[in-house]
């Protein structure tokens, strides 16, 4: 009883915070000064139509490059911890319900979709909305759908691995070479910027971007694969 | 048309606060997650109609996709199905 009375005083108190910022809310009329500044130089000194993107990698790249590694320690940590109910050989394997025709087929023909879509949505990332994390995401669902139609596949953790890291490692020359090449690191200004709106433009946004997007989906499908190869305890 | 969308978006929010209401009462934990991942899915869509389609193909493809799926994945190790009687 005196929890329930504890949470609708609770629940009142955030409606009235909440209703307080409702009540005092007023729309800007007008850009505030960084986001102006974006909006008119984005295009005149990197070259990218989707502003967003510019912002994730060259302006704010440095924190890209933060998330990224945020992900990396989640992935590694995840695979830590499952690494000690791994499925060991010789002991009983599992046994499974045969997954359907129906689910085979479909998937077979999904999943390259999939793979290609995401890599679009990547590759494409200074031009439409999505990037490297999107693309990375469904990348790694693709994964997903091939695991969910044969749980016991095993696939090659060495090969997952080897994509990580070394996606990671040339994101890092890259910006490192902005260094020398250009104004400062990740600097996307190594490559020409090319034609605003064409595929090979704004200069290395888009190879930073689908190295991030390789990087988050390896990450992704690391995790799910050490998961799904978790085995129950007896 | 210009009325179209602040109700689009009230609808979505209501639906989005039914999926949450769904996700937080209903017996059978599948169930549950499956709601859970469709207030994931009207998030992204509110997303797009506030103007952030970068942030609602994140949400799309992170929140409703591999969320969803991993709740799925434990699901499947724990057992169960059903909600303790606490």
């Amino acid at each position: 009883m005196i929890r329930h009375a504890l949470a609708v005083i609770f629940l009142i108190g955030l409606g009235t915070v909440f209703a307080g910022l409702m009540l005092g809310y007023t729309p800007d009329t007008e850009l505030n000064l960084t986001a102006r500044y974006y909006a008119e130089n984005t295009a005149k000194d990197l070259g990218a139509a989707n502003i967003v993107t510019a912002i994730i990698v060259t302006y704010r790249g440095l924190d890209t490059l933060g998330e990224v590694t945020v992900l990396f320690l989640t992935a590694a940590i995840v695979a830590l911890v499952l690494a000690q109910s791994r499925h060991q050989p010789g002991a009983p394997q599992r046994v499974l319900p045969p997954s359907g025709e129906l689910l085979h087929t479909g998937s077979r023909l999904l999943v390259p979709l999939i793979v290609l879509f995401g890599v679009y949505v990547f590759v494409n990332g200074h031009l439409t909305p999505g990037g490297g994390f999107q693309g990375g995401a469904i990348v790694a669902s693709s994964m997903l759908l091939l695991l969910l139609t044969d749980p016991l596949r095993r696939f090659g953790h060495r090969m997952i691995a080897r994509v990580e890291s070394l996606s990671g490692l040339t994101y890092v020359a890259l910006g490192a070479l902005g260094l020398v090449l250009a104004g400062g690191f990740l600097d996307n200004r190594i490559l020409p910027l090319g034609d605003f709106g064409s595929l090979f433009s704004a200069g290395a946004i888009p190879i930073i971007y689908s190295l991030v997007g390789l990087k988050v989906g390896a990450e992704f499908s690391s995790m799910l694969v050490n998961l799904s190869e978790t085995e129950k305890p007896q | 048309m210009s009325a179209f969308l602040p109700v689009m978006s009230v609808v979505v929010a209501l639906a989005t606060i039914g999926a949450a209401f769904v996700a937080i009462r209903v017996d059978s934990l599948p169930v549950a997650i499956l709601s859970a991942g469709a207030v994931s899915l009207f998030a992204s869509v509110l997303f797009l109609i506030l103007a952030a389609p970068d942030v609602a193909m994140t949400e799309a493809a992170i929140g409703s996709g591999l969320t969803t799926f991993l709740f799925f994945f434990v699901l499947g190790r724990v057992g169960g199905g059903e909600q303790d009687n606490d």
